[in-house]
């Protein structure tokens, strides 16, 4: 009885030698790989500071120009009021609507400012004149919002006047700006990016090699080694997932220190959130290596389905709650929507365990549906 | 007195401070074969690819087919042929498809590639596999098959790294056997191989150990040369001072 | 010449010798146009809101049904207290908090104005300016109904300066896109995101996994020179992208009714020249790479740099000047503003013409560049 006790702890240690020896293979296997370390180190650096400081959602630059039949007072303040304006670059006065079109035709023009024959006069003595917006709305963003800023200078021009009048009944509003008081867009995007990168790293991180295994037959050499296949394939993905950590610590110094994006929230939270979500890619990219049997296929497969749905669903730019329903179940499957979730919550809002236990629960579960099929599919490989 | 398709002097390659190939010395005269003898990492592959021009020399000089290897390493490959050490046609296309491919690169006309497919396909008693993807052939099959190709051309050398690694000693006989066809219709094959008794097939053959030439010969010179009743004995003298590993 | 025909003809066989190829060719522009044009919306609506409404009094009701029955706001609850409502905010549930104050009925009657409390979330910018705008519209029509309302409570001189009131009329008009389409806008982007994914990482695959392979050794042994071995490469993939935009220009137009308003054909063209850059960087990947691997991280990088930075979410012109630099050399930044004045303003091959000029000299770089780097000797 203690003899086969004594043995049973020393068959334990042997296994968790044998185990020790393989991940050390495994790194000493990636780390010699200089060049596709440096790119997966790297190109989350280079990404972070480009999208971090590149991508914005303001509209600005608007190019507007002003049709004016007849200046007067009202017309030359209004025109000023837009000129002084931030969000707009003065194309000046044109000679006609025509020529406005023109220029909105060839992409040059983005809002035309119209005002009607003897602007002034009318106001005065009918109480009524009109100024047209041309707005170019091909893009509707930037065509909506321009004519919603000229609309609001102008608004606010009448209200200035209107106030000189002292009008009765007018309330006013107090605006508060929650989380994100100087609306930068890099407070939306960073939790957004951080969530593309690192779903396109390990998924084609751990797909692609594993493919790559199979396709030369180096594979089943492994497979046929005493360890255990679940253990082998854990002990494979352990160097993938230190690497993620550091892709992800990385990100997450360059967002705090160079892109100034708070870190409101617990620190130690969000590297559980990291950590989870890395776990899951990771057997998102195993899943992967289970269906496809050439290196070509697994990077299709993986560059399609890791980038497309976090870009268009994941509402890392489009909010999910604008979809209609159908999509927004969809995202429902796309993990980065709940990482992204999880992320700004924490890291902007500053929330607790408390407030993520939805998102944190859904990637976990994600990650054991994804592992109950990659082992599945081995197994049937197999026999 | 017969001509030398190959001659180099000195020829080096470095990769850092790596050297490969120590200022090797040597030439091969028309019609031969010529062994290019050595253990696993002795230089010969990094050789061989410099004289086929897909390798750059760091050093030294030489002539292919009368073309300077430096300079003129493109018009060399229009009268080598070569077979790579790692089987290296390609797996997702059928058996005649890889032959169409390399006849029209070397600018052979559809009719001929044709005509020569359909003979070369008899010969090997390979009609049947014609539409077979290369990458279901057994190894043995893929040698003859690459080796083929190779010389479908009608090179004037043709350059062998290893084409009998991992087959079967009668697999290999027979390979050898064209081998010498290929060498009776006039083309020189240089042929690197570590099988020793290989060795015994080629007319002269050269020992490299740790990048050096350190024996050049026909086979029976060498052995008595060294003392040796088989080649294994010479190479095993000579591989005592190699220190690489 | 002839050795290059044979080189196609090899690159096509095993193009199509990989059963996902063709599959994706077909399928996957048609996932893409199908799907996700819906996802795509920067329309603000069906904003969640509570309303903290600490009088529960007439006008105060009033003003909450108003914000209720606005089509961009949805009343998600009315909580007694502010801290409900932020703790609402902080679980997702709402995105604003409108806050009125016990005193608002008396403050109107007695000294004819009142404040009111809003509160976003803008953690996303762009909805919690709009939102904010919009609350303020709705305050701002409460203000003049309650203006007509009272009158006549009034003394006459205020009553006179209210008749006299000038009002400006402003008068938006959105061309091109009048129903403010979001759909119509993307869709055009899509097309170039589909060209940019299968005309880049399918290359980049090539001839790196001809170096995997060992193939590439065969290759090099030969007399082919450089560019035909190229050419060989990109042609297909050519090929491919033309075979992929017209599927998607028929779909967008079966789908959605949406055809160039400019020449169909100036699009085909421009999509050409742009196919040429695309798969010239990928062969330039290909070319670097030593493993698929590395070529598909490399790719991905690029891609992601294309896109994001191209325009197609994010207006190019809203970013820095360095990230303006960098749009200047990027082909996807073309060919997104060319479809997009093709496809809505009905622009013409002239107007154009400069946007082309730059993707035609960014293509002959490129593609000179994946011959140069190409060795075959190493």
């Amino acid at each position: 009885m203690r003899y086969s006790d004594n043995l049973h702890v020393k068959q334990k240690g042997i296994k968790m030698k044998q185990f020790i020896a393989f991940v050390n293979k495994e790194f000493r296997h990636i780390i010699r790989d200089n060049r596709t370390l440096l790119i997966i180190i790297g190109m989350p650096i280079v990404e972070i500071l480009l999208f971090g400081f590149a991508i914005n959602m303001e509209v600005q630059n608007i190019t507007v120009a002003f049709y004016d039949p007849s200046p007067d007072a009202i017309t030359t303040g209004i025109t000023e009021r837009i000129k002084e304006n931030s969000y707009f670059n003065n194309q000046g006065n044109m000679p006609s609507v025509a020529k406005m079109e023109e220029a909105m035709q060839k992409g040059d023009l983005d809002l035309a400012v119209v005002f009607q024959q003897n602007f002034q006069e009318d106001l005065v003595q009918t109480g009524n004149a009109a100024v047209q917006l041309l707005a170019n709305s091909s893009d509707p963003n930037r065509g909506s919002i321009s004519a919603t800023y000229a609309t609001a200078i102008i608004a606010g021009y009448q209200q200035e006047q209107m106030e000189l009048m002292h009008i009765p009944f007018q309330i006013q509003t107090e605006n508060r700006m929650i989380y994100n008081p100087q609306m930068k867009s890099s407070y939306m995007f960073v939790p957004g990016i951080m969530g593309l990168v690192l779903m396109i790293i390990c998924t084609i991180m751990t797909s692609v090699s594993i493919v790559r295994e199979k396709e030369r037959g180096t594979m089943e050499v492994l497979l046929a080694s005493p360890l255990k296949q679940g253990t082998m394939i854990f002990a494979k993905t352990i160097p993938y997932m230190v690497i993620s950590f550091i892709d992800f610590i990385i990100i997450l110094l360059l967002s705090y220190f160079v892109l100034g994006v708070p870190i409101n929230g617990s620190l130690l939270l969000l590297f559980l959130v990291a950590l989870i979500y890395i776990s899951l890619t990771l057997t998102y990219g195993l899943t992967i290596s289970t269906l496809v049997d050439k290196q070509m296929n697994a990077v299709i497969f993986s560059a399609i389905t890791a980038m497309i749905p976090v870009l268009m669903l994941s509402g890392m730019i489009f909010p999910v709650g604008n979809m209609p329903v159908v999509l927004q179940a969809f995202s429902a499957i796309v993990p980065a929507r709940w990482f992204i979730d999880a992320v700004r919550k924490v890291m902007i809002q500053g929330q607790g365990l408390f407030m993520i236990w939805k998102e944190v629960l859904i990637m976990i579960g994600m990650t054991i549906f994804l592992l109950g099929v990659t082992i599945a599919k081995t197994k049937k490989r197999l026999e | 007195m017969t001509n030398k398709v190959i001659e180099v002097s000195n020829l080096t390659k470095k990769f850092g401070s790596f050297t490969a190939v120590n200022h090797i010395t040597f030439d091969v005269k028309e019609g031969e074969i010529f062994g290019f003898l050595g253990a696993n990492g002795a230089g010969k592959t990094t050789a061989m690819q410099m004289l086929c021009g897909i390798s750059m020399p760091t050093s030294g000089e030489g002539t292919v087919a009368g073309y300077d290897i430096i300079k003129e390493n493109e018009l060399i490959k229009r009268n080598i042929g070569y077979m790579s050490q790692k089987f290296s046609l390609y797996e997702d296309l059928k058996v005649w498809e890889n032959i169409r491919l390399f006849g029209g690169i070397y600018g052979l006309s559809n009719k001929v590639i044709a005509e020569k497919t359909d003979a070369l396909l008899k010969q090997l008693n390979f009609a049947e596999e014609r539409n077979t993807l290369v990458k279901y052939l057994p190894l043995g099959w893929k040698q003859k098959l690459a080796f083929s190709v190779a010389i479908f051309h009608e090179p004037k050398i043709v350059f062998l790294d290893e084409p009998t690694g991992g087959v079967d000693p009668a697999m290999r006989r027979r390979f050898w056997e064209m081998i010498y066809d290929a060498s009776e219709r006039g083309i020189t094959v240089f042929v690197t191989t570590h099988y020793m008794d290989e060795s015994e097939y080629c007319n002269r053959v050269s020992i490299m150990v740790d990048g050096r030439i350190e024996a050049l010969d026909t086979p029976a010179a060498l052995r008595h040369q060294f003392n040796a009743d088989t080649m294994d004995e010479v190479f095993r003298q000579l591989a005592r001072k190699a220190e690489r590993d | 010449m002839k050795t290059l025909k044979f080189l196609i003809e090899k690159e096509f066989k095993q193009m199509f010798r990989n059963p996902l190829i063709p599959r994706l060719i077909v399928m996957f522009p048609t996932m893409v146009l199908l799907v996700f044009p819906w996802a795509v919306s920067f329309e603000v609506k069906n904003i969640k809101i509570d309303v903290v409404d600490h009088g529960k009094s007439i006008y105060s009701k009033r003003l909450t049904d108003k914000v209720a029955a606005s089509k961009y706001f949805i009343l998600n609850d009315t909580p007694l207290d502010y801290q409900t409502a932020m703790l609402n905010m902080e679980n997702g549930k709402t995105d604003m908090i409108l806050e009125i104050p016990a005193s608002f009925d008396k403050d109107i009657v007695k000294s004819q104005t009142s404040t009111v409390g809003v509160a976003v979330n803008s953690v996303n910018g762009t909805q919690g300016l709009l939102g904010s705008n919009y609350i303020m519209q709705i305050v701002n029509d409460f203000s003049s109904e309650i203006r007509g309302e009272l009158i006549n409570t009034l003394p006459p001189q205020s009553r006179a300066t209210i008749m006299n009131m000038p009002r400006v009329d402003i008068v938006p008009q959105y061309k091109y896109n009048p129903e403010l389409d979001y759909k119509n806008f993307m869709i055009p982007g899509f097309m170039v995101l589909l060209l940019t994914i299968l005309c880049g990482i399918l290359p980049a695959q090539n001839i790196v996994m001809e170096k995997e392979n060992g193939t590439i050794q065969q290759i090099n042994v030969t007399p082919i020179s450089k560019i035909n071995f190229i050419l060989a490469k990109l042609i297909p993939y050519w090929a491919v992208g033309l075979v992929v935009m017209i599927i998607s220009v028929t779909l967008a137009y079966v789908i959605y009714g949406l055809w160039p308003a400019g020449n169909v054909i100036a699009v085909l063209f421009s999509a050409i020249v742009f196919i040429l850059s695309v798969s010239g960087l990928g062969i330039i990947i290909s070319n670097y790479s030593e493993t698929m691997q590395q070529a598909s991280f490399l790719v991905m990088f690029f891609i992601l740099i294309l896109v994001l930075l191209g325009g197609m979410f994010t207006p190019v012109s809203g970013m820095p000047a360095w990230a303006q630099t960098i749009a200047a050399v990027n082909p996807f930044n073309y060919l997104t503003k060319t479809f997009r004045m093709l496809y809505l303003n009905g622009s013409t091959l002239a107007d154009v013409s400069n946007n082309l000029f730059a993707l035609g000299i960014i293509a002959v770089v490129l593609n000179g560049w994946a011959v140069f780097s190409y060795k075959k000797r190493g």
